[in-house]
């Protein structure tokens, strides 16, 4: 048994959640439906009003909402409140090209905060704990999600935000951190530079840290943990759903659980769009049900998880997503691992390559092959033979923690790595299946 | 007392070199000394010019990845044992030679110009010179 913020929720019999859900979920519905036009369109289009919803049953009738939604009505068709009622916009960098601004009320911070509260309790934090916030504050969710929770546990927050690791590390020592928040690529870097200033797991007071916003392996996880002498927990959110604190991982680390009183997580298969049985991998789709100014029905992720309700050691009832395995858009299966590219990136990115790479997936005699490409900088190269030798070599090896599979690294010239209409084409497959 | 080297990155595939050597040539640039150093998918071209700061650029605009080391440009007596006798000083000193490749020197035939690319420029310079050993300046080298 462990330590919860709200063991009354957190540790509910499966029953009462599931009554929670249905009377939550039925408001939810007439929420969208009533102040949220282009929900009750879609609603509409499929010959629903809310009368048809009577319970989690009848969730599976529900229209998705995706991201295309999300960009057709940027940026006030989904807000299910008018302006004066919100108190804060978050927002995604928008690399991808979809950016998402997601609206807040007063109630709606509350909740958030309180999911990551929950967070930071099951990585053991309380109001002795002193919770360094290493995530990117402003619009990303990653800083302020974690900031509001860990005052809500009554931590003292460092709030260092991102960047300028000496310094992170600095005040990781000087003010005994004991719980560190950042992404894992983040928290590997941290870990590679107090290893490299000669500390040991000895000296730093770290004891835990709540790392996500990215996909990361259990072998990342191994090694950042062993790094810092820490226990690593994983984190999950999307900022259209407020952001960190969706669901999150508790001492026994077997998948995260998701806040079910505000949530009711789906899998289904992203091609049919089915409602997949309990245990299957698929995509996970969210719908809100205690969200004011932003509430989302059915909102396909695009990430590929599973659930499993079976008990949890730590005594909480919530559902738990399995680690994440990537986004249904850009994953590839190699040697029957799923790689996604994002996760090629941040290791070239944490070992101070540009993100200038090409993925050549091929089959030679069975066995699928993996041939990152990367193309060499000034700043990598050296005229010794051997330490650029080295550096393929840690590249190699970081893939291997990270993807949990054996890919060949190519340097090539710089500007070698093909671009169509100025963008480089990422992954080329050559295998004929 | 040392003389920049210029080091590129190439490609292990066939061409590569050539592409690099016609930049050179039509930039009419002329090599003192090479060397190539290789693994099965890249290549390092060591190079020895007069002008290195005008050759770096010429070969950066051309798209290489080039880089500048501080190098030992060493005379070594042309005669049996001359290279031994250097690398006896060097490990005297407790220096360690990352490598080391012969360059052209066509004015004197009894004497042998080396580069070599050591841990330490200064303690290395030092020992050889104590020794008799002559290091060379680039303006020297241009000379030769």
């Amino acid at each position: 048994m462990g330590n919860y913020y709200q063991p009354e929720i957190e540790t509910m019999p499966r029953e009462e959640i599931r009554k929670l859900q249905n009377e939550r979920l039925l408001k939810q519905v007439r929420h969208a439906w009533e102040d949220v036009p282009y929900y009750r369109k879609k609603m509409q289009e499929k010959g629903l009003t809310p009368d048809d919803i009577k319970s989690m049953d009848d969730l599976h009738k529900l229209p998705f909402l995706t991201k295309a939604d999300l960009r057709e009505a940027y940026p006030y068709g989904l807000m299910g409140k008018p302006l004066k009622d919100c108190v804060r916009i978050q927002s995604t960098s928008g690399t991808t090209g979809q950016r998402v601004v997601a609206f807040y009320t007063q109630h709606d911070l509350h909740l958030w905060e309180t999911m990551c509260a929950r967070a930071i309790v099951a990585a053991g934090g309380s109001n002795e704990s002193v919770v360094q916030v290493s995530y990117g504050y402003g619009l990303f969710t990653g800083g302020p999600g974690l900031n509001g929770g860990s005052h809500l546990v009554g931590s003292l927050t460092i709030p260092t935000s991102s960047g300028n690791t000496d310094r992170q590390i600095m005040f990781i020592k000087d003010l005994s951190a004991t719980i560190l928040c950042c992404t894992p690529s983040y928290a590997a870097f941290i870990g590679e530079r107090m290893k490299e200033m000669g500390m040991t797991p000895n000296d730093i007071p770290l004891k835990a840290g709540i790392f996500g916003a990215e996909a990361w392996s259990e072998s990342m996880r191994r090694d950042i943990e062993a790094t810092m002498g820490i226990k690593a927990y994983d984190i999950y959110g999307l900022t259209e759903l407020c952001g960190p604190g969706v669901s999150f991982e508790c001492e026994d680390q077997h998948g995260m659980h998701v806040n079910e009183d505000y949530f009711i997580p789906e899998i289904i298969d992203p091609e049919t769009g089915e409602v997949l049985p309990e245990g299957s991998t698929g995509e996970l789709v969210f719908t809100t049900l205690e969200k004011e100014a932003f509430p989302l029905i059915r909102y396909r992720t695009r990430d590929i998880t599973s659930l499993s309700y079976e008990p949890c050691p730590c005594g909480r009832t919530h559902v738990r997503m399995s680690r994440l395995k990537g986004r249904t858009d850009d994953m590839l299966i190699i040697r029957g691992v799923n790689v996604f590219p994002s996760q090629i990136e941040t290791v070239l990115i944490n070992q101070g390559y540009p993100a200038n790479y090409q993925i050549i997936v091929d089959r030679v005699n069975n066995t699928d092959t993996l041939d990152v490409r990367v193309e060499m900088t000034p700043e990598m190269f050296t005229d010794n033979l051997g330490i650029v030798n080295q550096r393929q070599a840690k590249l190699v090896e970081g893939l291997r923690s990270m993807l949990g599979l054996t890919a060949k690294v190519t340097l090539v010239a710089p500007k070698t790595i093909v671009r169509s209409e100025g963008k480089a084409v990422r992954v080329i497959d050559n295998r004929k299946i | 007392m040392s003389v920049k080297q210029i080091s590129v990155f190439l490609e292990n595939r066939p061409g590569c070199l050539h592409e690099m050597t016609k930049v050179l040539a039509d930039a009419k640039i002329d090599l003192r000394g090479l060397s190539l150093a290789e693994t099965s998918d890249f290549g390092i071209v060591r190079l020895i010019v007069d002008d290195v700061t005008g050759t770096a650029s010429t070969l950066r605009d051309a798209g290489f990845v080039a880089s500048m080391t501080d190098v030992m440009a060493v005379e070594v007596p042309n005669v049996p044992g001359g290279l031994n006798r250097v690398l006896e000083i060097l490990d005297g000193a407790g220096i360690n030679v990352e490598y080391m490749y012969a360059i052209l020197g066509n004015k004197k035939s009894d004497t042998a110009y080396m580069i070599f690319r050591v841990n330490d420029n200064a303690k290395a310079s030092s020992a050889l010179r104590s020794s008799g050993v002559k290091i060379m300046e680039a303006e020297e080298l241009s000379a030769l």
